[in-house]
């Protein structure tokens, strides 16, 4: 069993420039860092190194941090500028016991996030749910097309902060 | 020459054994199955949209409804997230209240899982003797909070009522009773050779494949890994009991059947009761409101807390800003990621066995969908 910063000294290590950094402090949970286009090898990595051997995804999460410059559109609506979108990889070890939250952080115009769904197959479904829901781009995903929504949904991603009910469905009025 | 193809056949959504809005595509080689994709979505309603817009103690009615077979565990887990976010201790009685009525909860959807898995295969009896011992414990909630499927009686930091004077009086007397009706329901089914025969060896879910794609609960501890949270992550008072955690060994078959995903929850039912009986002889007396909060204002952070519910991991991530609202919930449901194994099951199989091999992962589609 390794703490949080343990594993991110080893990952530091092997991965120099990808792993970026880590938070610590309750009650906020110890969060790792890393860079968006890589982490799909470390993930590998967590999974098969013989010290960590991560070999549950508990949870995979989007989240919109609404953190840039909010503005107001002349119909009342908002909309943010320089946002940024983030995924939480939760992962746990059954044999040695020990878990870890791991983060990337991607710009809103370019959400572009490496898929970790080769790695830990229930990655697939819970890619596919925030990439429905945030609207976060999983590269080399096979089969990256909306889960709980209808398939044929262009109204945009519902869990953004600044999304807008669309007012027709279907020919039916919604809102 | 004959011509053969591959033909696509739709179960559901209307179905009698999806338990719920669900459709299934299969691919079907003559009777064989090569494939199997799930078609989810027809019950989402966005809870985790509706979640940001609320304040906490508002989440926990909307909690009851995703996993609707197992209201209580899901207050419990989002009142537990929200404690912990807070640095919230409860007072003793209510962590003995909580856990009873989440073991009771427990028996009560297995109980559910156990009598429509009958009814999937073609059992009806079983179907309503279970109905009929989960009626007493429907009944028992009645008695505490007035509703019997959707509760909202756990609250953060505490719950909404005392329990009834007579309550452990009569939960004992639903103990007793219902020692002798599990040996009966497996006089009628569990060990039933039609039962057996449709169930041993189909479906079998290799224990690598469980953790790879993240079971947990039941179906995982079915495949052999003893994993329970209660005990491997420990929460409130779970560690003052004394139960075993029952795996799966291949009884009638191989390992991770769904024979034995089936007894498995049957075992879990005992270890149940003999939680309920120690918990019932050391319930402290005491105030169950001292500890709730008069405003629901966690600082800034995240936490991410899971529990066991019936049907495995129930994980709540829960980001807060500060703010009387969260800025993002997120739900882990067991259902929805032990779905995702469907077609890993069923490949190769029959497609009667579709049914038996759903019906054996207890899947709630509320939870599912959101």
């Amino acid at each position: 069993m390794k703490s949080a910063q343990d594993i991110f000294e080893i990952l530091k290590e092997k991965f120099p420039e990808e792993v970026i950094s880590i938070t610590t402090g309750k009650p906020k949970e110890d969060i790792i860092d890393i860079h968006p286009l890589s982490i799909n090898k470390i993930s590998f990595f967590l999974r098969d190194s013989e010290v960590l051997l991560f070999d549950n995804l508990i949870l995979l999460s989007g989240v919109d941090n609404a953190d840039g410059k909010k503005k107001t559109l002349p119909d009342g609506s908002f909309e943010y500028e320089n946002n940024t979108l983030s995924v939480f990889y939760h992962v746990e070890s059954t044999s040695l016991k020990h878990k870890i939250t791991l983060r990337v952080t991607v710009p809103v115009d370019k959400p572009e996030v490496e898929s970790v769904s080769e790695i830990w197959m229930c990655a697939d479904w819970h890619e596919r749910e925030a990439f429905d829901m945030i609207g976060i781009n999983f590269l080399n995903h096979p089969n990256l097309i909306r889960i709980l929504m209808p398939y044929d949904w262009e109204y945009g991603y519902p869990l953004r902060k600044d999304y807008k009910n669309p007012e027709f469905y279907a020919g039916m009025k919604v809102s | 020459m004959l011509k053969t193809e591959q033909m696509v056949l739709n179960m559901g959504p209307q179905h009698p054994s999806t338990h719920g809005v669900l459709r299934l595509e299969l691919e079907l080689d003559g009777e064989v199955i090569n494939s199997v994709t799930p078609h989810i979505g027809y019950l989402h309603r966005c809870f985790e949209k509706h979640c940001e817009a609320m304040t906490y103690p508002q989440i926990i009615p909307y909690v009851d409804r995703m996993d609707y077979l197992a209201a209580m565990y899901n207050e419990f887990g989002f009142a537990l997230a929200v404690e912990r976010l807070m640095d919230i201790k409860v007072p003793e009685r209510v962590e003995y209240i909580r856990v009873i009525m989440g073991e009771l909860q427990r028996i009560a959807s297995h109980l559910v899982a156990v009598g429509t898995y009958g009814l999937d295969i073609g059992a009806f009896t079983p179907f309503l003797y279970c109905f009929r011992d989960r009626e007493k414990i429907l009944t028992l909630f009645e008695m505490t909070c007035g509703a019997r499927l959707l509760y909202n009686y756990i609250w953060i930091g505490g719950l909404s009522h005392d329990i009834h004077p007579d309550f452990i009086r009569y939960t004992k007397e639903f103990i007793d009773y219902f020692k002798p009706n599990l040996k009966e329901l497996n006089d009628l089914l569990t060990y039933n050779k039609i039962f057996i025969d449709r169930t041993a060896n189909v479906g079998i879910l290799p224990l690598e494949t469980a953790i790879n794609y993240g079971v947990t609960g039941p179906n995982l501890r079915a495949s052999g890994l003893r994993w329970d949270l209660r005990l491997d992550d420990p929460y409130s008072i779970y560690d003052k009991f004394e139960f075993d955690i029952p795996v799966g060994q291949g009884w009638h078959g191989t390992i991770g059947d769904c024979w034995d995903r089936y007894y498995i929850r049957i075992l879990e039912m005992e270890e149940s009761l003999k939680i309920l009986e120690q918990a019932i002889a050391q319930i402290p007396e005491g105030d169950i409101s001292s500890a709730i909060p008069k405003r629901v204002k966690p600082p800034e952070g995240q936490i991410y807390t899971r529990v066991e519910n019936p049907r495995g991991e129930l994980g709540y991530f829960i980001i807060s800003k500060g703010q009387l609202q969260p800025h993002r919930v997120k739900v882990r449901a067991p259902s929805f990621v032990s779905l995702s194994v469907l077609n890993e099951l069923c490949k190769g199989h029959l497609v009667a066995d579709v049914v038996a091999i759903l019906g054996s992962i207890d899947i709630v589609l509320g939870e599912i969908d959101r």
